[in-house]
């Protein structure tokens, strides 16, 4: 049994201007263990589909799913009552800012036991003292000293280290850190990481990290989800994709990457993420591809198994007939000298 | 932490002094004197007209006054009332817990429906219960007092009789004043029914002066409220499990709090102003009807030291509230 499964999962918020729809049709299977790496642009829908696993989409949005379980159990007809006993126990979430994420109100100790005292019932002592062996396991010094620090008074990265510590502290099955790194310096964002991938390996917990970083992915995920405008695009091991992409929009990714650039000027995607009202109606990438046909443009294409994962797309990179049905469908002459 | 009340406290001075200013100039340019006044209707014989004035010192020119005057205060005598001849600091000390007991009343009244109120309301954003809320309070905000007062007094007291029009007790009890507090040496007195008695009179005033502050602190609740509950933090305590109300009533609130407080500082101000128009209305033996009864007579030393002890007091409530909100908020804890 997967620890998460999720089908055809949607996440809609009306506006006024209508509904908005942030998560399309997502489905998703996480085992125990293991490391998915979810990465996108800001918007593609990889933060809400996240936080529609932990409950925690906002007032007005919808969330639809044909299955959304988590360790056997189903989400969708979940109380709120049991719902509440799961996060925060089994799934846990840390956040892109940790210094608005943590209460400016109450002493670190205040925020770290009260999730011990919640979940595992611990008296104040014995929450205090395992508060300061979780504070040591995230590698802030002078543990002790620290409970009664307010976080105003701490660095971003102890701050981050103090989510790690509460999001860990009942030991999670799974922990979804959603940009865990984003607001930090770079020394200070391999540290996380490093600490993050140690805690995962040791307690063997399920870890999702969503990121707009792909050196991040690179490494610490063994499976990568792309998404693009609330769709997955595509799915497939860490090592395959970072190989051969298979996607056009993974393979733009990629090459925008200053790592792997040869010399001149960055690689750049041209054109936005479609919003609300220009949502293609074919393929929801073809206004910025390269590759888009008239078919594309008006059919759009379903998520399919392609070589050992999962794909959205008409014309896979590594299909051998592709120029052929490129052809037959019409290429577009690309835009994207404009 | 002390050199922010050293700070604070030096700060009275000039204050203090602009207020001894305001209070001695401003009553002077009223037309007619303490002496024309208490002769009245009949009035005066100018020869002893002038030899009064001589007597109380105001012959003098202005300035020369004020200097007397400040010298006075500095030596801490804020002089007698012209028409009790009672030293100004005894009639205020006298009358000054009445106006306390229903300010407090006041705020306590505003606080104990304005938070649930803004609370409810932000939690239900855009409902039927927040439109109305926030419209009451909009009207509460701004209706005058002292037409406020009349309608409920044409309402409960003349319409339904049922409760009294003025003063702070029914005539019938003679209560010793052990604490000046009504509420509670009526309790002390023993004595049967004096304490409801107590507790009607209170009522309407209470309403009266609490209705501003009221209006004040739902609209700040809410919107802080509303501000706090789409902060990262809440998002971090629905992560944690933790149940709605905690998440509401300790992280959002405690955050929500710190404006409130702010302007609940802010309110004590217009607390004491709204005093005087409440006493005036309802006949509470405070220190605003005193200072409205010494406009009128003119007498002025009474009018100049209730000011100025006023303005003392508002301060001092003050300087408390900014210390409160170090404990409510730690990041302007002040440290050193």
């Amino acid at each position: 049994m997967a620890l998460v499964e999720i089908e055809n999962l949607s996440v809609e918020f009306p506006t006024q201007g209508g509904i908005m729809r942030a998560v399309d049709g997502v489905s998703l299977k996480l085992e125990e263990g293991e490391v998915l790496g979810v990465v996108g642009e800001s918007g593609s829908g990889k933060s809400v589909t996240m936080l529609a696993l932990m409950g925690l989409i906002p007032f007005p949005g919808r969330v639809k799913a044909d299955k959304l379980t988590f360790n056997g159990r189903d989400l969708l007809t979940i109380s709120e009552r049991d719902r509440r006993k799961l996060t925060g126990k089994d799934v846990a979430m840390i956040f892109q800012e940790p210094m608005t994420s943590l209460n400016p109100s109450f002493t670190i100790g205040f925020q770290l036991t009260e999730t011990l005292r919640l979940h595992e019932g611990m008296d104040r002592k014995a929450a205090r003292r395992r508060a300061i062996e979780l504070l040591e396991q995230v590698g802030i010094p002078s543990p002790e000293s620290r409970l009664s620090a307010f976080p105003h008074q701490m660095s971003g990265g102890m701050n981050q280290r103090v989510m790690i510590a509460m999001a860990i502290a009942c030991n999670p099955k799974l922990l979804i850190a959603d940009e865990p790194t984003t607001a930090l310096d770079v020394t200070i964002q391999a540290q996380i990481l490093d600490l993050l991938m140690t805690l995962q390996k040791e307690r063997n917990m399920g870890l999702v990290m969503i990121t707009h970083n792909m050196g991040v992915v690179a490494d610490t995920a063994q499976r990568v989800m792309v998404m693009y405008a609330g769709q997955i695009m595509e799915e497939r091991s860490a090592a395959d994709l970072f190989a051969s992409p298979q996607h056009p929009y993974t393979a733009a990714l990629l090459a925008a990457l200053p790592e792997r650039s040869e010399g001149g000027r960055l690689a750049t995607i041209p054109g936005v993420v479609p919003g609300l009202y220009d949502r293609p109606k074919g393929c929801l990438f073809s206004p910025r591809c390269a590759y888009a046909t008239e078919h594309s443009r008006s059919v759009r294409p379903e998520l399919r198994p392609w070589a050992g994962g999962h794909i959205r797309c008409h014309y896979p990179l590594g299909d051998p007939d592709r120029d052929a049905a490129i052809q037959h469908d019409h290429p577009i002459k690309t835009e994207a000298a404009s | 932490m002390l050199r922010f009340i050293l700070t604070r406290v030096s700060l009275i001075i000039p204050t203090f002094l602009g207020i001894t200013l305001l209070a001695f100039f401003l009553i002077r340019l009223v037309p007619g004197d303490p002496i024309e006044t208490l002769a009245g209707e009949r009035g005066i014989d100018p020869a002893r007209h002038e030899q009064l004035l001589k007597e109380y010192g105001l012959d003098k020119p202005i300035f020369v006054q004020y200097g007397i005057y400040l010298s006075r205060v500095l030596q801490g005598d804020l002089g007698k009332s012209m028409i009790t001849q009672e030293p100004v600091l005894n009639e205020f000390k006298a009358l000054f817990p009445a106006t306390v007991e229903l300010a407090l009343c006041a705020i306590l009244f505003a606080l104990m429906i304005g938070l649930p109120a803004g609370i409810i309301a932000a939690l239900r954003r855009n409902s039927i219960f927040d439109h109305g809320v926030m419209g009451i309070s909009l009207t509460g905000y701004s209706m005058p007092i002292f037409w406020w007062g009349l309608i409920l007094i044409l309402i409960f007291s003349v319409q339904f009789d049922l409760t009294p029009v003025s003063g702070r007790i029914d005539v019938l009890y003679y209560i010793e004043p052990t604490t000046g507090f009504l509420l509670i040496d009526t309790l002390l007195s023993e004595e049967e029914g004096a304490f409801w008695s107590a507790v009607e009179h209170l009522i309407l005033p209470t309403i009266v002066l609490g209705t501003v502050p009221l209006a004040v602190i739902a609209r700040m609740t809410r919107s802080a409220m509303l501000e706090v509950l789409g902060e990262d933090y809440i998002r971090t305590a629905k992560a944690k499990g933790l149940s709605r109300f905690r998440i509401v009533a300790l992280h959002a609130l405690r955050n929500a709090l710190i404006p409130v407080i702010t302007v609940i500082g802010l309110q004590i101000g217009v607390l004491f102003t709204g005093a005087i128009l409440t006493e005036t209305i309802f006949s509470w033996p405070g220190v605003g009807k005193w200072l409205i009864d010494a406009i009128f007579r003119r007498d002025y030393p009474v009018l100049q030291g209730g000011a100025l002890l006023l303005g003392v007091v508002v301060m001092s409530v003050n300087l408390l509230v900014d210390l409160a909100y170090g404990l409510i908020n730690p990041r302007i804890r002040h440290t050193r």
